[in-house]
């Protein structure tokens, strides 16, 4: 006999990750519909108003919710932790969040102070909501290893990056004098390094080895990488602060040159896998790492002399590169497994012996996937093509960024309703004389 | 002392290496190698659970007094395992590789999450637990192997 919620003790429900994973992709196709709106004109420079609001329905929209809700899933498993009250924590960190990154958007699309100080308000609480619960599950760890260290450096990242923010956000919304490009800068290396790259480091020492069957990351590297980002970081940021222009190159080059490494490190283990078999989303990690590394060694080339650090298409080229790329690669193609492995877990629970549970690949077939990888590619490729020629890419450029996302969203979607679909189906009809068997 | 954690998760490993054997066959179409590649994966999975419930599970439980924590949920766990190896199995001996492969690529995130979960926290909590008493459990789970053919 099977009992009824099978191994499910330390699992949330479905609904806590799903919730901002069925959110995320439709902040891609509103980011398309910006650059369409704006034209051309979004490629100028990463200052602009429609740019940064751009950057924010990316970095916020769609990566900051998937990290968060996947860290809410992940935690029990890697750490043995469960976050408490999962529904309504979920609840208070996804409908802020989205309202947030909304607010923040328009906020700094139009340059209106009212609709800042919205945006702080609820951008601070679900930050701080999803901090606390965090924070809380990490420390709790049973054992510090070293995945547990990385999530523990990386969430500290978040913490800076959303400090940095909103001490960002006093600027716009409340008019307080601050060194606006100085901390602008200093918050996107840490919410971009000292958050995106971590945590992905910290994921990546548990899934690279384990689903692709790869030889383990060294545990040199393991013990000493998160360590060293952080530290190089809050070396770079007190440089700055303090003026040492070319000691924080030098911060900033030491940075490149150990992000390079997990690059580097991650392809050459995917490169010595054992499952010989296709996979749809090692096309997504390859990319990334790719992407990964061309931007540290885009950033370690500009170190050289501030006219490049500074040059506008070298910093959008930058910032494509690490969000287009790296992050929206290696988050898109890591939601391909979660997705679909929640709902056949979340159903194997729950039907078993009732009804044939569909497995992964039924419940999201390996075609829809690879078409919308292409989708992927094209947009990367055309985005980057747009930062040299705005006015003959950005409308492609958008068009193939709104198709991916749009796409993602409707792969996704058909899961979602897959699992709602038969878990409806198999709830157990009113049958009294079953009762008591 | 982390005797434990290193003996298992080398048994994780190789029962890795037999599964991407299996996989690959069934994804070169090669039914005769993928359903002998399945029986010895099956074996061995087989063999690695039995270790560990019979031995490691009962050994941790009674030293540490927790019999509903971690060392439940790895059962339950283990059982949803056998049971998608059994539906794997039967689809094999079917023939139907493709629908093999899917149940495949499900039964490896079950499985390495699980993996995950056991060598990140309860093999080093096994090995702290048990200290001294780590050496007799490693030759009771190694009694297993030469007792009983796979």
């Amino acid at each position: 006999m099977i009992p009824a919620g099978l191994s499910l003790e330390q699992a949330p429900p479905f609904g806590v990750p799903l919730r901002f994973f069925l959110t995320a992709p439709w902040f891609l196709v509103l980011a398309a519909l910006l650059i369409l709106w704006q034209g051309p004109g979004i490629f100028a420079s990463r200052w602009s108003p429609a740019t940064l609001a751009l950057t924010h329905l990316l970095t916020l929209g769609f990566m900051a919710q998937v990290m968060i809700g996947a860290l809410l899933q992940m935690l029990p498993v890697v750490v043995g932790v469960v976050v408490p009250r999962p529904r309504l924590t979920a609840a208070l960190i996804h409908i802020p969040l989205t309202l947030g990154t909304l607010a923040l958007s328009a906020g700094l699309w139009v340059g209106l102070p009212p609709v800042f100080r919205l945006a702080t308000w609820l951008l601070g609480l679900a930050f701080g909501v999803a901090l606390t619960a965090i924070h809380i599950a990490l420390w709790r760890a049973p054992v510090a290893s070293g995945t547990v260290v990385t999530l523990r450096c990386a969430l500290t990242g978040l913490l800076a990056t959303v400090g940095l923010g909103l001490w960002l956000s006093g600027f716009f919304g409340w008019g307080w004098r601050l060194p606006v490009l100085a901390v602008a800068n200093l918050h996107a290396g840490w919410g971009l390094l000292g958050w995106t790259v971590l945590l992905v480091a910290g994921v990546a020492y548990q899934v690279v080895p384990m689903f692709q069957i790869t030889p383990p990351y060294p545990p040199r590297f393991v013990g000493a990488f998160a360590l060293l980002v952080s530290g190089l970081l809050v070396a770079w940021s007190l440089l700055l602060a303090g003026g040492w222009e070319t000691a924080a190159r030098l911060a900033a080059s030491g940075l490149a040159v150990a992000t390079a490494s997990f690059a580097g490190i991650t392809l050459y283990l995917l490169a010595q896998r054992r499952r010989k078999i296709g996979d749809a989303s090692l096309n997504y990690w390859r990319l990334s790492l790719i992407s990964l590394l061309a931007a540290a060694g885009l950033w370690l080339w500009a170190q050289a002399s501030p006219a490049r650090a500074q040059a506008p298409q070298i910093e959008l080229a930058l910032g494509i590169l690490m969000i287009a790329g790296f992050a929206l690669g290696v988050i898109n193609g890591m939601m391909y497994k979660i997705v679909p492995f929640l709902a056949w877990f979340h159903l194997q629970a729950q039907l078993f012996g009732r009804i044939k549970v569909p497995n992964m690949k039924q419940l999201l077939p390996d075609a829809a996937i690879r078409r919308q990888w292409w989708a992927y590619l094209a947009a990367l490729l055309l985005l980057l093509a747009a930062v040299l020629y705005p006015s003959l890419f950005s409308v492609p450029a958008a068009l193939a960024l709104g198709v991916t996302g749009a796409w993602l969203g409707f792969n996704l979607t058909q899961v979602g309703l897959a699992y709602r679909r038969l878990s409806r189906a198999a709830e157990p009809a009113p049958d009294p004389s079953s009762a008591g068997v | 002392m982390t005797a434990i954690a290193e003996m298992l998760a080398a048994e994780h490993r190789c029962c890795d290496e037999r599964f991407a054997a299996t996989e690959e066959a069934a994804q070169a179409g090669d039914a005769n190698r993928c359903r002998e590649g399945f029986q010895q994966f099956h074996a061995a999975m087989e063999l690695h659970f039995s270790k560990e419930e019979d031995e490691l599970f009962p050994a941790f439980e009674q030293r540490s007094g927790i019999t509903m924590g971690p060392t439940r949920v790895m059962r339950l766990e283990h059982q949803q395992m056998r049971e998608t190896l059994a539906e794997m199995q039967g689809t094999l001996a079917g023939g139907d590789l493709e629908e093999f492969l899917g149940q495949a690529e499900t039964l490896l995130i079950l499985m390495q999450q699980h993996n995950i979960k056991e060598e990140q926290m309860l093999y080093p909590m096994c090995d702290r637990v048990l200290g001294p008493a780590a050496g007799a459990v490693i030759d009771a789970m190694q009694a297993i192997s030469t007792d009983r053919p796979a």
